[in-house]
């Protein structure tokens, strides 16, 4: 279970910005989840292998080939800015 | 350095190596360093909506070769996760990388020490992750540029137990994995470049403490020295807090290597931040025994084993074996002088003396070198045959090193270069000067032997270097038995 303040930072954490009415009914949905997970996490579970995924295959790997070409002028097209090569997003320093 | 005493040190250190492949871990764009700002950046790179990361084989196979370099287990069954962080340039939101189950576990790392005994220093893992782009913050006023060609580059994060106590021992241990992953050709090991960068994790406690302190993290160091400089700052900042009384925040920091100082670059973080969960978009991926063993056959020569080799075949004294050894492309200008040369003795005096001295003093690195091992081995050659003296072959050197001549030969004939041998023509010469100093002569007589290397010297100044020492040493020597 999480409390109010918790969900704040979650939301911090994920740039995830919450309209103070719709806070409980967040709070209250993410709290169902958790309630499930906690039933999950009582179920005997010894000697099973964790699961790194739910389908029983394998990933297939590609030749280190060089397939891709230039597509800057497309991309670029899509981008709110874009100016000497470079996308623009507004200023981020630390 | 001065550190405080009543401390000690424990240092765990990152390094990301970027893994030398034609292509990116999860696309086909190029990872060719130094291209148009954003022109490999492909659609996977950009995280455009609907497009899925395929795996690269060639990085499996690379960090299989690190893994099975430093002894390490390698994971039948590795899977990829996600980092979840914001900036701008990881247009993902998340990082894709190795959280459960890194391809890497366990192995170790011997390094030297000061008093020249070797301390084994363990490694926790080392997994598989892709490189974020880079932001420019300085280009544009309002605004931060981005160049995703770095993006999706892939790299091998080792990470080491805190075995390590000084920062002398943090640089003996990341020379050595800069050692080990250019030997196993798995990354260029060019640190202009960014192709190895350190995090240095750093905390002090009380001597009789058990307890390690809290840490911080100090990003993104390119170089030796500032690894070595920021770990120095960083454990005196700390212990000087605690000897205040303050206590350490735990943080990410950054080394300004003009102040020589670190600053914090982040709030403090815990592993729960970045929310890591099992990449959906990849299956795990099977190594199975039959390609460990496959690549343990195409592993290249460890620098031990070739240092060994070097003492064993070619009798090199030890501490020359070494020296060539340390680096792979010096070893293998060695072995390529050698073929010509046929006297590994001589080459390796050569480049320890002559080559080395010469990229010293210019600053130029052995892949660059202006003479190349073909022509340095015909250069011993020729003094091995007896065509030249040592001392008229640092001059042929000299003009292989500035490009006045492509050939020694060439160049030996051209400027009559030939070493004097002919006890003939010498002997003439060496009559003249054993009478032309009396009072040198007495003393060589009279069993002052340093007066030989005078006369000697007093030859190889009249014949301008030519004359073969030795033969000059014979003469003088049977002259002295004869009447003079």
């Amino acid at each position: 279970m999480i409390t109010k303040q918790e969900l704040g930072v979650l939301g911090d954490l994920a740039q995830l910005s919450l309209d103070p009415e719709s806070r409980d009914s967040t709070l209250r949905a993410i709290n169902e989840v958790l309630e499930l997970v906690a039933i999950m996490n009582t179920a005997e579970c010894e000697g099973v292998k964790p699961l790194a995924h739910p389908l029983e295959a394998e990933q297939l790997l590609r030749s280190d080939k060089v397939t891709e070409v230039n597509q800057v002028a497309k991309f670029s097209q899509a981008a709110p800015l874009f100016k000497e090569g470079l996308y623009l997003v507004p200023k981020v320093i630390e | 350095m001065n550190i405080p005493t009543g401390w000690q040190i424990d240092i765990g250190l990152e390094i990301h190596a970027q893994l030398n492949t034609k292509s990116k871990i999860f696309s086909g764009a190029s990872t060719l360093f130094g291209s148009e700002p954003n022109s490999q950046a492909s659609a996977v790179d950009l995280a455009l909506p609907g497009v899925l990361p395929v795996v690269n084989e060639a990085v499996y196979a690379k960090a299989v070769r690190f893994g099975l370099g430093v002894s390490a287990d390698i994971s039948r069954v590795s899977a990829f996760d996600r980092k979840n962080y914001f900036y701008p340039d990881l247009p993902k939101g998340y990082q894709i990388t190795q959280m459960d189950l890194p391809i890497v576990s366990g192995g170790h790392i011997d390094i030297l020490l000061e008093d020249s005994t070797e301390k084994r220093i363990r490694i926790t893992r080392a997994h598989l992750e892709e490189d974020a782009g880079k932001s420019l913050h300085e280009a544009f006023d309002r605004y931060t540029g981005i160049d995703l060609n770095r993006a999706g580059t892939p790299l091998l994060e080792i990470v080491s137990e805190p075995d390590i106590k000084s920062a002398f021992e943090a640089v003996a241990y990341a020379r050595k994995i800069h050692q080990l992953v250019t030997y196993l050709n798995i990354c260029d090991g060019d640190m202009s470049q960014g192709s190895l960068r350190f995090d240095a994790n750093v905390s002090v406690r009380r001597e009789d403490s058990d307890t390690l302190g809290v840490r911080t993290e100090t990003k993104n160091l390119n170089s030796f020295r500032f690894l070595e400089r920021a770990i120095y700052y960083e454990t005196v900042r700390q212990i000087d807090r605690l000897e205040a009384g303050r206590s350490v925040a735990q943080e990410t920091r950054l080394y300004d290597h003009n102040k020589d100082e670190t600053r914090p670059m982040r709030s403090k973080e815990t592993a729960t931040d970045y929310r890591y969960f099992p990449e959906p978009d990849l299956l795990p991926v099977i190594i199975t025994d039959e390609t460990i063993a496959k690549i343990k056959a195409e592993m290249p020569e460890l620098p031990t084993q070739r240092q060994q080799r070097f003492i064993e075949d070619f009798n090199l004294a030890a501490t020359d074996a070494a020296l060539l050894a340390n680096d792979r492309n010096l070893a293998d200008y060695f072995e390529a002088t050698i073929k010509n040369s046929q006297d590994p003795i001589l080459s390796a005096n050569w480049i320890k003396v002559e080559l080395l001295g010469h990229l010293n003093r210019d600053a130029v690195s052995i892949t660059d070198s202006p003479v190349s091992a073909i022509q340095l081995g015909d250069l011993v050659a020729l003094i091995q045959a007896g065509t030249i003296s040592g001392k008229i072959a640092k001059d042929v050197f000299a003009a292989l090193w500035t490009g006045e001549t492509s050939s020694a030969a060439t160049y030996i004939e051209q400027h009559d270069l030939h070493q004097l041998s002919d006890p003939s023509a010498l002997e003439p010469l060496i009559f003249d000067i054993l009478k032309a100093n009396p009072k040198q002569l007495e003393q060589l007589r009279s069993g002052k032997d340093k007066l030989m290397g005078f006369f000697v010297g007093q030859v190889m100044k009249q014949t301008q270097g030519k004359a073969n020492p030795q033969e000059v040493n014979n003469i003088i020597k049977r002259l002295l038995q004869e009447t003079v």
